[in-house]
């Protein structure tokens, strides 16, 4: 979330344009990748979800809660604020704070980090450099609902709930009710 | 470069500044318990510690705190500098500006000298005690320690009905001072416990109440905040004899006692154990002190942030503090 809306002027508001994914694309999106999670590391074991503040967080809860009743074994989920890790500190006003909470130790495990939408690829650099303070994991895979492109760094999703190519300056608002394409507005 | 943001009173923060700083200090608190305590957040910046007066916590709790930002320090020794030579202070500081230090923490005797300051600089000016005048962090930290310990976070009624007794010595005390303004502006009432001869010349505009009686404060406070007697500041005789002040304002085991349960007790150090406290109450469970030194640190980190991880313009034209921050519009995700 914190990469989708950096570019955002402050003060301005979201008007929405329209809806590209139901609330029902969204779930049957997120089963689908907890299939493929599942078919590609044969399983939970070893698996770390891990959702970036704030906008992955849900997602990623909902992922575990899919995880289990697929596979019927409890995955750990946390939660990565990668605020304090970002290139551009100093160039943007200051978040507040968001926690990070990483419930196991990450030596040895399969971490999946889970954001809405992924965009420049700013935001998950800092979190790959973020997640390396707590541990040493075997693999990163990286799961995104949206995947709007304008990369700006050699980063590539796992896997993605939908590929959506946008403009650079219309947003993406994504919520467990749907994702909703729209631009900025006046003030607000 | 474009002149920073400084701190150098609580009131530059408001109540909302103060929260501010406060939730930006759980975030900080948590990597001070990672294992690799430091973040790269403040990479490249320098912060200068300027201390002319002693400091055993505060120093080093800045330094740390920087440190743990991956900023660089810069430590000014001021018995070994050109200060023993007779330079000024605005010399001293314009040194450290041209050398491009991005905060000057600094300790003076003299009330105001930190504002006097940020006429000379462009760095950020942290005020880490002035005189008989202000320690803003050290009211920060204490705020944040009475809502980690008392449950006051998020979603509580806060501060609202927290009953504070300031203890001692406040005449002289810069860390009663800030804590009067921070504790008023976040809702909580403060009783004064001194001597009239170790009360502030005026109290006008004080957000407090006044008692000369500990005894009868004791019994109805959540908080007893016992500050330091500070017998370096004193050029006359302002109480009889130090166990005439123990027998009447010390927080001695005896008094303790008589403190509800669940309340707490602070000093913001170093203690004079045996005059305003006692052995016993400084190292009891409910006494705060250690958790304030530690929390010290994850504060000075949120002031750090504040100051040094925001642009600059938005520094001056928006006030880091008082606004909301500025993600901008409404926050796009889930959460209700």
């Amino acid at each position: 979330m914190a990469e989708n809306e950096s570019r955002r002027p402050a003060g301005r508001v979201f008007v929405p344009r329209s809806q590209v994914m139901t609330s029902e694309d969204v779930r049957r999106a997120l089963v689908r990748i907890a299939h493929e999670v599942l078919e590609r590391n044969h399983g939970t074991g070893d698996l770390v979800l891990v959702g970036l503040q704030t906008g992955g967080v849900p997602l990623a809860e909902r992922l575990a809660d899919l995880l289990f009743e697929i596979d019927g074994m409890p995955v750990p989920c946390g939660t990565l604020d990668v605020a304090l890790y970002r290139d551009d500190v100093g160039l943007r006003p200051v978040p507040s704070g968001e926690v990070t909470s990483i419930p196991v130790e990450l030596s040895g495990k399969v971490v999946i980090l889970v954001d809405d939408v992924l965009y420049t690829g700013r935001t998950v650099r800092a979190a790959l450099d973020a997640l390396a303070d707590h541990g040493r994991a075997r693999a990163v895979q990286l799961a995104v609902l949206v995947d709007r492109g304008h990369r700006e760094l050699p980063i590539r999703p796992d896997y993605v709930g939908k590929n959506l190519p946008t403009r650079s300056d219309e947003l993406v608002e994504v919520s467990l009710d749907g994702v909703t394409i729209g631009e900025i507005g006046g003030e607000r | 470069m474009t002149k920073r943001q400084s701190l150098l009173s609580v009131d530059d923060l408001g109540r909302g500044g103060i929260e501010r700083v406060l939730e930006l200090a759980d975030t900080f608190a948590e990597v001070s318990e990672r294992l690799i305590p430091k973040v790269p957040t403040l990479r490249g910046r320098t912060v200068a510690t300027l201390f002319f007066e002693n400091s055993t916590r505060t120093r080093l709790s800045f330094e740390t705190a920087a440190k743990r930002l991956s900023a660089d320090t810069a430590s000014l020794q001021v018995a070994t500098s050109s200060v023993q030579k007779g330079e000024s202070l605005r010399d001293t500081a314009e040194t450290l500006d041209a050398m491009g230090v991005d905060a000057i923490v600094i300790r003076h005797p003299a009330s105001g000298a930190p504002r006097r300051v940020t006429d000379w600089v462009d760095a950020a000016v942290i005020n880490a005690g002035d005189g008989e005048h202000e320690h803003p962090t050290q009211a920060l930290l204490d705020c944040y320690t009475m809502r980690e310990t008392l449950g006051l976070g998020r979603g509580s009624g806060g501060f609202e009905g927290l009953r504070v007794a300031i203890v001692g010595d406040a005449r002289h005390s810069r860390v009663c001072r800030s804590n009067v303004l921070a504790l008023g502006a976040l809702g909580a009432t403060v009783t004064l416990v001194a001597p009239r001869t170790l009360l502030p010349a005026s109290l006008e505009g004080w957000p407090v109440r006044v008692c000369s009686d500990l005894d009868e404060v004791i019994p109805a406070i959540d908080v007893c905040y016992v500050l330091r007697l500070q017998a370096e500041r004193m050029r006359e005789a302002l109480f009889p004899s130090l166990h005439e002040y123990r027998e009447r304002f010390g927080l001695t085991e005896e008094r303790a006692r008589h403190l509800r349960p669940g309340a707490v007790v602070m000093h913001p150090g170093p203690m004079n154990r045996g005059v305003e406290i006692d052995d016993a109450v400084a190292s009891s469970a409910n006494a705060l002190v250690a958790r304030q030194v530690r929390n010290g640190v994850a504060v000075r980190m949120a002031v750090l942030y504040l100051l040094l991880g925001a642009p600059v313009e938005v520094g001056l034209d928006e006030g880091l503090f008082g606004a909301e921050p500025e993600l901008g519009g409404r926050a796009v995700g889930f959460g209700a």
